[in-house]
């Protein structure tokens, strides 16, 4: 047993929150952070005096000096320590995991992580923005940077429009069934290819929802899991993280991933491979994301997505159920808890669309345009 | 019309923009011999500050590109559909430019030639399809 090893299962989701997801117009992301980390207390049943530190994903479209101390104050919190971090949609992960370490550099005991956004009903503006000096050229928006990649994948591999289809067809057909998903749409191929193309190559169900809504997590060790009673405590298996590039120039390849690396780490920690996952929720803001982290995992074979996706393969009848919810482009946009929370939900037994005798969960995470990654690996709840 | 963006000129970018304005497209190369597009104080390779300016040859490929079907500024709007392409010079460094040609003609791959470009107040290096 390495170092890493000994930290399988040690730490745990103790509770979930979250708000409607979808357009809540009026509501601040103080607001919507208070109440998703209210439910995330109530979950766990825990008191807000257990709560010792406060680990905030900074609103991605209106960032503030300071957001996580004024959070705190919102919450009448005078956490140990917090603050707001920067770093797109791979910020969740990376935030258990400066829980998972202060709490094992005794910093302290009990943390929530949160996030909370209103880009729907507020301002969508960071979403089309320049992309630095190159917006001479009319580079502008986060889609146009996955339209790159994107495209890159279809001129290295071959990969056809209806391949991705395939992916948005997954999640939108769990979306669909699921009566709190934003998009409660199924796709269909032809709809999928009839869409239109703000920026080709990106169709319009290659990208996913904007969205409001806040959600938190509840992160602690085992052992005070037990201490303090929690009802379904969920372990934390493995959990890794990775970085490259800013801007996408810079990058020696478009079409890889440092899921490779964040997932090298998850699955050392865990001691599980690939082929040992029962359920996956793969973060897809735009379809080539979700096609390039299943191929970094090692579940599919580097541009062979359509042949091997065929025929169901990651819907809920499948070898491997992926989006169980809705994902990015059909339960809410919201940039990645969501993921985790349903994952949480797979490991209690409790999904809405519930993969029976699931024993783990695979989440991925990321941020950017694929500039920072994660992978947490979750363990059935009371094992 | 509404202008169209304009770079943020820095002490660090001002040779990589004055160049340009003089009609040559440059990228650093350290002491080390790395090279670099866009303009840094250090070499992202090594760290190393000891650099020079070198002039581009003008020849690049087509790595990949994008087309906007509608403009998210308005100074683009006359201009959509519009591509953005990411290419690379031949002496390796990559950048964000425009392919002057149909859009339907881009090919991944496809030879360029460096072409300068005035737009508004700053001269831009854009490229066209290679005639050899």
């Amino acid at each position: 047993m390495n170092e890493l090893t000994q930290m399988r299962g040690k730490y745990v989701i103790a509770g979930i929150g979250h708000t409607d997801y979808g357009k809540l117009p009026g509501r601040s992301t103080i607001s919507l952070n208070t109440q998703a980390c209210k439910q995330a207390l109530i979950d766990a049943r825990i008191e807000k005096s257990s709560v010792d530190a406060l680990f905030v994903k900074v609103p991605t479209s209106a960032k503030e000096f300071m957001y996580g101390q004024k959070l705190a104050e919102a919450m009448g919190m005078k956490p140990k320590l917090g603050g707001s971090w920067d770093q797109g949609g791979a910020a969740n992960m990376a935030l258990i995991s400066n829980a998972m370490a202060a709490i094992e550099t005794g910093q302290c005991e009990v943390a929530l992580v949160c996030y909370a956004d209103n880009p729907r009903s507020g301002s969508r503006q960071v979403y089309a923005r320049p992309r630095g000096d190159d917006a001479v050229y009319g580079w502008f928006s986060t889609a146009a940077g996955y339209g790159l990649i994107h495209r890159r994948h279809m001129i290295e591999f071959g990969t056809q429009p209806e391949d991705f289809a395939q992916f948005a067809m997954a999640s939108r057909r769990h979306g669909a069934l699921n009566p709190k998903a934003q998009l409660k749409l199924p796709l269909s191929l032809e709809q999928y290819m009839n869409a239109p193309m703000q920026i080709e190559p990106l169709r319009r169900d290659d990208c996913c929802l904007v969205s409001d809504g806040g959600a938190a997590l509840v992160v602690m060790s085992a052992k005070r899991a037990v201490e303090l009673g929690v009802p379904n405590p969920v372990p934390i298996l493995g959990l890794g993280q990775g970085q490259t590039s800013a801007e996408l120039p810079v990058r020696e390849t478009l079409t890889s991933t440092e899921a490779v690396v964040s997932a090298r780490t998850a699955f050392s920690m865990s001691g599980l491979q690939a082929k040992d996952i029962d359920v996956i929720q793969i973060y897809d803001c735009f379809t080539v994301a979700g096609v390039m982290t299943l191929e970094d995992y090692g579940f599919c074979p580097k541009g062979q997505f359509g042949p091997w996706s065929k025929g169901g393969y990651l819907e809920i009848d499948g070898p491997l159920p992926m989006n169980t919810s809705g994902g990015l482009l059909s339960e809410t946009g919201m940039p990645g808890l969501q993921l985790i929370i349903e994952g949480v939900r797979q490991m209690r037994g409790v999904a809405n669309l519930q993969v029976q005798k699931a024993r783990n969960c695979l989440i991925s995470n990321q941020g950017g345009t694929m500039h920072t990654h994660a992978t947490m690996i979750l363990g059935r709840c009371n094992d | 019309m509404t202008d169209f963006p304009s770079p943020d000129v820095t002490e660090t970018s001002r040779p990589f923009w004055d160049a340009l304005n003089e009609g040559f497209l440059v990228f650093q190369e350290c002491d080390q011999q790395h090279r670099w597009l866009p303009a840094r104080d250090f070499c992202p390779t090594c760290l190393s500050d000891q650099f020079k300016y070198v002039k581009a040859g003008g020849r690049a490929q087509l790595v990949s590109w994008v087309v906007y079907n509608s403009a998210m500024n308005d100074a683009f709007k006359d201009q959509v559909p519009y591509n953005v392409a990411l290419v690379q010079l031949e002496e390796g460094p990559k950048m964000m430019t425009n392919i002057l040609a149909p859009n339907g003609e881009l090919k991944a791959g496809m030879d360029l030639q460096l072409e300068i470009v005035k737009q508004d107040q700053f001269k831009l290096a854009k490229f066209k399809p290679s005639s050899k």
